[in-house]
C-alpha cells in the first residue's frame, strides 16, 4: 500500500512541477513540440528511477559507514552526470532520430533539478531501496505527464492569435499555472479517502 | 568597459526576466520575501566563488572533463553554504530545505562558468558574477514581493530596529493582511506572477523597439527631400 501512496504522491500530489517546481527549465524548454517533450519524458523517468536507486545504494552502504554523509551533494551530482552519460550514447545508438529531436536538452538532464532533488528527497524521506526506486520512477512519470499535457497545449497555442509580448514563455508560464491551480485539488485529505 | 561585465547581469542579460535561467529556485523559494533574500544571498556566493576558481583554473582544467569539473567546484561551495546555513540560520536553512543543495543544479551558475569565466580574467568574472547575481536576486525578491504581498498581505523580512516591522520581522499591509489572494502563495500563483511579469517586460521592451523604430524613421525623413515636401504641401 505504501508503494501506491508513494506514486499517487509524486505523480499527483506533489508533481514535480506543478507543486515543487523541479525541472522546469526542460518543462519550458522542450514542451514546444508533442514527439521531443515525450522523448525528454522518458528519458527522465529512465535517469531519475535508476539515479534514485544507485543513490540510495551510494548514500546507505558507503556514505552513511564512512560518516562521510556531508558529502552527499557532490557524490550523488557527479553519479547522475555519470548515469546521464550513459543514457545519452543508449539514446543515440538505438534512435539517432530521438537523439537529434532532444538536442542539447539530454546533457541537460544533468542539470535538471528533477533528477537531483529525487535523489536528496529519497534521502531526506528515509526511503527503504524499492521506496525510492518507485519514488524516482514516479516522479519521472509525474514529469512526462505534466510536459505532455503543456506540450500538447503548446501546439494549440501556437495556432491562436496571442497578444505579442504574450507570445512564447509567458503564455507557457501562464497556461502552466493554471494547470497547478488544477492540480491544488489533489491533496493528502484526497489520498487518505482513496487508501485509508 | 568593464562596468559592463558588471551592469549586463543586472538588465539586459537579467538571468530570471531575460535568459530565464535557474528557474527552478526562483519560483519554489519566491512564497516568502525573507526566503528570497536568503537563496539569492546563497547564489550569488556561490556564483562569486565558483567564477573565481574556474576562471583561475581555466588554463589546467583538460577540455574534455571541463564540466564535470565545474560540477565539482560548484558542489562544493554549495556544500559549503549548506552547512555555514544549517549552523548559523537554522530556520531559513529549514524553509529552503531541498533546494540549498539544489543550487548545484541551478543553471545560472553553470552557464556562466561555461559560457564566461572559463575564458575571461578574474577580475571580469568578478564583475560578472556579482552582475548576475544581483540580477538574479533582484528578479527573485520582485517575484516574492508580489506573492507576499497579493497573496498573504505582508512581507516578512528580518527583525530589524523599526516602528513599522514588528519582532518577527513582519510589514502586514492593511486592506490585503484581512483578505489576501491565497492563490499568489500557492505553487500556482509563483508561475502566474512570473508569466505576467515577463509579458511586461516583453511588452515594455516592445514599446521600445517600436518608439527606436519611430526614431528612425524620422531621422530618414529629416534630411528633407524636395519630393517629399511637395507632397505635403499638396
Amino acid at each position: 500500500m505504501t508503494y501506491i501512496g508513494i506514486i499517487i504522491t509524486f505523480v499527483f500530489i506533489t508533481n514535480f512541477i506543478f507543486t515543487r517546481f523541479l525541472g522546469l527549465c526542460p518543462f519550458i524548454g522542450v514542451s514546444k513540440k508533442v514527439d521531443s517533450a515525450v522523448g525528454m519524458g522518458f528519458a527522465v523517468i529512465f535517469v531519475s528511477s535508476i539515479a534514485a536507486l544507485v543513490t540510495w545504494v551510494i548514500f546507505n552502504l558507503i556514505l552513511v559507514p564512512l560518516n562521510i554523509t556531508y558529502l552527499q551533494t557532490i557524490t550523488f551530482i557527479l553519479v547522475i552526470a555519470a548515469l546521464v552519460q550513459l543514457v545519452e550514447m543508449m539514446i543515440q545508438k538505438i534512435s539517432p532520430e530521438l537523439y537529434r529531436a532532444l538536442g542539447i536538452y539530454l546533457p541537460l538532464i544533468t542539470t535538471n533539478c528533477a533528477v537531483l532533488g529525487i535523489a536528496l528527497i529519497a534521502v531526506q524521506e528515509e526511503y527503504g531501496v524499492i521506496e525510492s526506486f518507485v519514488a524516482g520512477f514516479s516522479a519521472g512519470a509525474g514529469f512526462l505527464m505534466a510536459i505532455l499535457l503543456m506540450s500538447a497545449l503548446r501546439e494549440r497555442l501556437d495556432r491562436e492569435d496571442i497578444p505579442k509580448a504574450f507570445r512564447g514563455a509567458p503564455i507557457a508560464f501562464i497556461s502552466a499555472g493554471l494547470m497547478a491551480l488544477g492540480f491544488m485539488a489533489f491533496d493528502m485529505t484526497l489520498l487518505k479517502n482513496l487508501i485509508g | 568597459m568593464k562596468i559592463k561585465e558588471f551592469t549586463k547581469g543586472l538588465f539586459r542579460e537579467n538571468p530570471t526576466f531575460v535568459i530565464m535561467l535557474g528557474l527552478c529556485p526562483t519560483l519554489a523559494v519566491s512564497n516568502q520575501v525573507v526566503n528570497a533574500i536568503g537563496m539569492s544571498a546563497a547564489v550569488l556566493f556561490v556564483l562569486l566563488g565558483s567564477n573565481i576558481i574556474i576562471s583561475l583554473l581555466k588554463n589546467f582544467i583538460p577540455d574534455k572533463v571541463r564540466i564535470p569539473s565545474y560540477i565539482i567546484v560548484i558542489a562544493s561551495f554549495v556544500t559549503i553554504v549548506d552547512l555555514v546555513m544549517q549552523a548559523f540560520i537554522p530556520p531559513l536553512s529549514e524553509s529552503l530545505g531541498v533546494f540549498v543543495p539544489l543550487i548545484v543544479v541551478n543553471c545560472i551558475i553553470l552557464g556562466r562558468a561555461e559560457g564566461f569565466a572559463n575564458r575571461h580574467p578574474v577580475s571580469s568574472s568578478i564583475l560578472d558574477a556579482l552582475g548576475m547575481g544581483l540580477g538574479f536576486a533582484m528578479g527573485l525578491t520582485l517575484i516574492a514581493l508580489f506573492r507576499e504581498i497579493l497573496g498573504a498581505g505582508m512581507i516578512t523580512l528580518f527583525p530589524l530596529p523599526f516602528d513599522f516591522i514588528d519582532e518577527k520581522g513582519q510589514i502586514f499591509i492593511p486592506a490585503l493582511r484581512d483578505a489576501p489572494a491565497g492563490v499568489f502563495i500557492a505553487p500556482a500563483g509563483a508561475l502566474l506572477v512570473i508569466g505576467l511579469l515577463k509579458a511586461f517586460f516583453n511588452q515594455i521592451e516592445l514599446k521600445q523597439e517600436w518608439i527606436r523604430e519611430k526614431i528612425r524613421r524620422l531621422g530618414k525623413k529629416k534630411p528633407f527631400s524636395p519630393k517629399e515636401k511637395k507632397g505635403a504641401e499638396a
